[in-house]
């Protein structure tokens, strides 16, 4: 049997994190998987910390939020510190290194990886930001299947955009790639 | 069936209106039920119907009993300020006995409170919000594919007894996405009002035969009567004499209390060997079944009584259990207003104990399994 996933994504508001939550909720649909999605957020539209959350599970799904985190994903500092409290022991952490200066101590495995810097510099559009980080988090975790993800994100995708978001995706799964392989970038923590 | 597909909650519900056959929506937007408006607003006048952004929550009630009296299946949607402007013309379609649905996506109150949290402070107010002594159905769906089917049922219910059904959502159940698959249009039961038979001239509109609920005729169709929010007589028109008046409002009850079987609906788990059972509703449900297994892993009896109609609530289901000397933990995000009802009609036969938790978070499934330690 499949593993269940308790899959938190966070950020400031205006990230596009609630989208990013969607596509991989839609991707773990289209893998056969049992899905929920939740979402918290603040009154403001922009900034402040924010949250996706998927669970994706070969079962049903009862308690519909995260409880014991399998993925975190944070890309501004206030939610690294605010959201990476209840991690399992063999979680994954990804943080933007672009904008989170300071870890905190957490359980599992943290991957620095610089993704607004790259979707800035090397896709052409900060706005991507987004999608670069579900290619590193996909390709580290295997949550959901690379096709899934793709055809997740190409279903949801404005019409003209299909290839800046295939390019951005791209330069995720190479980060991840790259990080899987170079042991600097990974910090153990027991 | 459809093909399985990621839903949110309250788009579930926009898609059962639609499914159910909406014709009409009135509402003026409010966290978090927005997005049923909105979704509303693009699919309701592409299938030819009516969706009008009124100035405020009375006007759209007032809307939604007009275009019912057409004919019109009409919704309105909102969250806890709108519903209580929403109250006064609520109690209007009671007493008129006017269809209509209206969807309640529970937020933190009193007042603005916390906008995006989620909260079961309205439980009450969905009964007892408009005054005067009427009748209500209320229903309170804990998944995506309940908030589809829950909807289809409120406009059955709504035309089947010609009432205000309302649908007590919580912010959780409301922007929850889950994978559904949900029944094709044609697999659905979908009940129309009963019309008068008799000619325009023959019509008596408040007068009902055995079922309690009268034949409704829609304007623009021959048919002349009059609607009033004064205590009227069989031809509609305001009245007095405490015989007629009593006899009004003894039917209005009457509708609803001898189709009790037809209303109520309760969900059980597990409660067969129970020796706690947890009663819970709405979002706080999801976080009770997961507090059921984990208690079992302990290897506690723990079961769980979901009440899936609150109004009327499923008195006979839960006196059987209680006649079963379970203990009852009765969780909700309010300082216990179910509780209340439920310790009525426990009677004394068992205990009921009380978990509450009202700070904008939903309530986790550890902080149920510490309660059920604690009484077992």
């Amino acid at each position: 049997m499949a593993q269940s996933w308790e899959v938190r994504l966070s950020g400031s508001g205006g990230q596009g994190l609630i989208l990013a939550g969607i596509i991989l909720a839609e991707a773990g649909i289209l893998d056969g998987q049992n899905v929920v999605q939740t979402q918290s957020y603040g009154p403001a539209a922009r900034g402040g910390a924010s949250k996706a959350e998927v669970i994706i599970s070969p079962g049903d799904i009862d308690y519909p939020k995260v409880l014991a985190c399998d993925v975190l994903l944070a890309l501004n500092q206030e939610s690294c510190i605010k959201y990476s409290g209840d991690l399992k022991n063999n979680s994954v952490t990804i943080v933007d290194s672009s904008l989170v200066k300071h870890i905190p101590p957490v359980a599992g495995k943290i991957y620095p990886l610089p993704i607004t810097k790259t979707a800035r510099e090397e896709v052409g559009r900060e706005l991507v930001a987004n999608v670069v980080a579900l290619g590193a988090l996909v390709g580290l975790t295997g949550v959901v299947s690379r096709e899934a993800i793709t055809n997740a994100l190409m279903a949801r995708v404005p019409r003209g955009t299909e290839e800046l978001n295939a390019k951005a995706l791209e330069v995720g799964f190479k980060m991840a790639a790259e990080a899987r392989n170079s042991q600097k970038n990974v910090q153990q923590v027991s | 069936m459809m093909p399985a597909r990621l839903m949110q909650g309250n788009e579930a519900c926009a898609e059962g209106a639609l499914a159910a056959g909406l014709s009409f929506y009135a509402g003026y937007p409010i966290t978090p039920s927005t997005e049923i408006t909105e979704i509303l607003s693009r699919k309701l006048p592409a299938r030819g119907g009516r969706f009008i952004q009124m100035e405020d929550e009375i006007a759209s009630m007032a809307a939604v009993i007009g275009a019912s009296l057409t004919g019109a299946k009409a919704l309105t949607a909102t969250s806890g300020p709108g519903f209580s402007l929403k109250q006064e013309n609520i109690g209007f379609a009671a007493l008129a006995e006017v269809p209509c649905v209206i969807i309640n996506v529970q937020r933190l109150g009193p007042s603005t409170g916390v906008a995006t949290a989620p909260a079961q402070g309205d439980v009450m107010q969905a009964k007892w919000g408009t005054h005067g002594d009427h009748p209500v159905i209320v229903l309170s769906p804990a998944s995506v594919k309940e908030c589809f089917m829950l909807t289809v049922r409120s406009f059955n219910l709504a035309e089947r007894f010609r009432v205000p059904v309302i649908m007590l959502l919580d912010e959780v159940v409301g922007h929850m996405r889950e994978r559904v698959e949900l029944p094709a249009v044609g697999e659905l039961n979908i009940i129309n009002r009963r019309k008068p038979e008799v000619e325009p001239h023959r019509y008596v509109p408040y007068r009902a035969g055995d079922d309690k609920v009268p034949p409704m005729a829609c304007f623009g169709e021959g048919y002349r009567y009059h609607v009033t929010g004064l205590i009227h007589d069989e031809n509609g028109f305001a009245t007095e004499k405490p015989d007629a008046v009593q006899s009004h409002l003894k039917r209005l009850q009457d509708k609803i209390l001898l189709h009790h079987s037809e209303i109520v609906d309760s969900e059980q788990v597990n409660t067969g060997e129970a020796e706690v059972v947890l009663i819970a509703y709405g979002s706080t449900a999801r976080s009770a079944a997961r507090a059921v297994r984990l208690a079992g892993e302990e290897g506690l009896k723990v079961g769980l009584f979901r009440p899936i109609s609150i109004w009327p609530f499923p008195e006979q289901q839960l006196k059987e259990l209680a006649r079963k000397k379970v203990k009852f933990i009765v969780a909700e995000m309010n300082f216990g207003q179910l509780a209340l009802d439920i310790e009525r009609l426990v009677g004394g036969l068992c205990p009921v104990h009380r978990l509450n938790q009202v700070n904008g978070e939903l309530i986790k499934p550890g902080t149920i399994l510490e309660k059920i330690r604690e009484v077992y």
